[in-house]
């Protein structure tokens, strides 16, 4: 009990001290979980959007890779750019291997299929509901994808948080080509692995807390964005 | 475009018969009201010929070509109105249109002046009332020039107010030179705006005529039965 609560006491006054070793490792894994959602966001809503209008041969085949891809666990992401990024492989000449941007591409790869998969499906409700509509009004396909993912704009924040907390939540992926270097690829998520596994639970638990507060404020922003659009835009 | 022949048109989802059959002519002027009972096939009638649905038998015949060549829009019981401003709801509608910025916002605000809705411009559509949202929906089909406006049950949720606005929009419609194509329940609306009356029913058009003759005597045993509100569900005619 005594571990417990000396543990938490530490812990907090590392949040309450803004201890530099904290907000730093804090800072990174912003810096890469938001450019990794971002990239993931500006090509997965453009694919998911389109695939949720498009109808062409294979479409179905292709909606069970995507939706399999769901599920692909972040150290096999994490080995896939390892070997893409290594010296020997197609991109080792990039040099990035063990940087951030690293890390960057592979949370992006590991996020590209929540925000595809997703959006496919908000779409595609979508235009089951309202397609007919659109189409009778000459709208082609594509013009439906962008008209139909923008009036679900306010559903798609869910993705966007979605993604968001698929990425900065991972450690197998950043942890495999990142490396986990202290004051250069150092991440909450990694900083919690390998501070728990040396004992040092009171950064752990104070990168917990940071973390899931994090999640939490996005979440009611979201929330709250969402109750507003409501209201404003019925 | 016109004239417009449906010839022996076919709908027949699973080998479950909805339109058998159909055989119609309609020139370019004018408003003709497709009147039948519930599940006669009237929506369905427009879906096919605003190209949303494929026909399983038969034909359309556009003037004597396979594809329409004039424009053609579709108004829906349900309205969709996406969450924009009353303004970009019309002129979304004008994009693939080859218009100026300039020129569709000109046309934009003419058909809602004309629709009453110009006061609303920048209002969010969805939290427009039931009839203005519908004479958004006509503003928008009506903006892109159609040569053949089809309207299903354009009326079927409003109030007589709004009803009678909706009509007035409709006339106006005629007046420039568009053919209207509509569904009603609503006898009283077919008396006053139809220049001509389609009886669906039983998957077939059962009578065609002149809406003053069709009101006044019926060819049909079917339509006759239905004017005096005596048409059973599932009824068998004599073909």
């Amino acid at each position: 009990m005594t571990t417990f609560t000396d543990t938490a006491l530490t812990a907090l006054q590392l949040l309450t001290e803004l201890a530099p070793v904290l907000w730093s490792i804090v800072g990174r894994s912003l810096w890469v979980s938001v450019l990794a959602t971002a990239l993931a966001c500006s090509i997965g809503v453009v694919l998911g959007a389109w695939l949720g209008v498009a109808r062409f041969a294979g479409r179905d085949a292709l909606l069970t890779v995507l939706n399999t891809l769901l599920a692909l666990p972040s150290v096999v992401v994490g080995l896939l750019v390892y070997l893409l990024l290594s010296r020997t492989g197609p991109l080792g000449s990039l040099g990035w291997l063990f940087s951030l941007k690293a890390m960057v591409l592979a949370q992006t790869v590991l996020v590209l299929p929540v925000v595809t998969a997703l959006t496919r499906q908000c779409v595609e409700d979508a235009e089951r509901n309202h397609g007919e509509q659109l189409q009778s009004l000459g709208a082609k396909p594509w013009l439906r994808s962008v008209l139909l993912a923008w009036d679900e704009r306010y559903a798609l924040l869910t993705v966007l948080i979605a993604a968001f907390g698929r990425a900065i939540s991972e450690v197998g992926a950043v942890m495999v080509v990142g490396g986990n270097i202290e004051g250069f690829t150092r991440v909450m998520t990694t900083a919690i692995a390998l501070e728990t596994s040396k004992g040092e639970l009171p950064l752990s638990v104070a990168l917990g807390v940071v973390l899931l507060s994090l999640i939490f404020c996005l979440n009611s922003v979201a929330y709250g964005v969402r109750c507003w659009a409501s209201r404003r835009y019925g | 475009m016109f004239p417009l022949r449906l010839i022996d048109l076919r709908f027949a989802p699973e080998e479950r018969v909805v339109l058998e059959q159909v055989n119609l002519e309609l020139s370019g002027e004018g408003i003709s009201v497709i009147l039948g009972p519930n599940g006669t096939g009237k929506t369905l009638l427009l879906r096919l010929l605003a190209g949303l649905l494929p026909a399983h038998g038969g034909r359309i015949d556009w003037g004597g070509k396979l594809q329409p060549n004039g424009r053609l829009a579709m108004v829906f019981q349900q309205p969709m109105l996406l969450r924009l401003s009353v303004f970009a709801n019309v002129e979304f509608a004008l994009r693939p249109q080859q218009m100026t910025a300039a020129e569709r916002k000109a046309r934009t605000l003419e058909v809602l002046e004309r629709v009453g809705l110009l006061h609303r411009e920048k209002d969010c559509a969805r939290l427009l009332s039931g009839g203005e949202r519908q004479r958004l929906a006509l503003a928008r089909a009506w903006a892109m020039r159609p040569r053949l406006l089809l309207l299903d049950e354009p009326t079927a949720s409003l109030d007589p107010s709004a009803t009678e606005q909706v009509e007035r929009i409709i006339r106006e419609v005629r007046t420039e030179g568009a053919k209207v194509l509509m569904t009603t329940h609503n006898l009283g609306q077919a008396t006053r705006l139809a220049d001509d009356i389609i009886f669906l029913a039983e998957g077939c058009v059962q009578e065609h005529a002149p809406a003053q003759r069709f009101f006044a005597r019926p060819q049909s045993p079917a339509a006759r039965a239905f004017l005096q509100g005596e048409l059973p569900w599932r009824i068998t005619f004599d073909r």
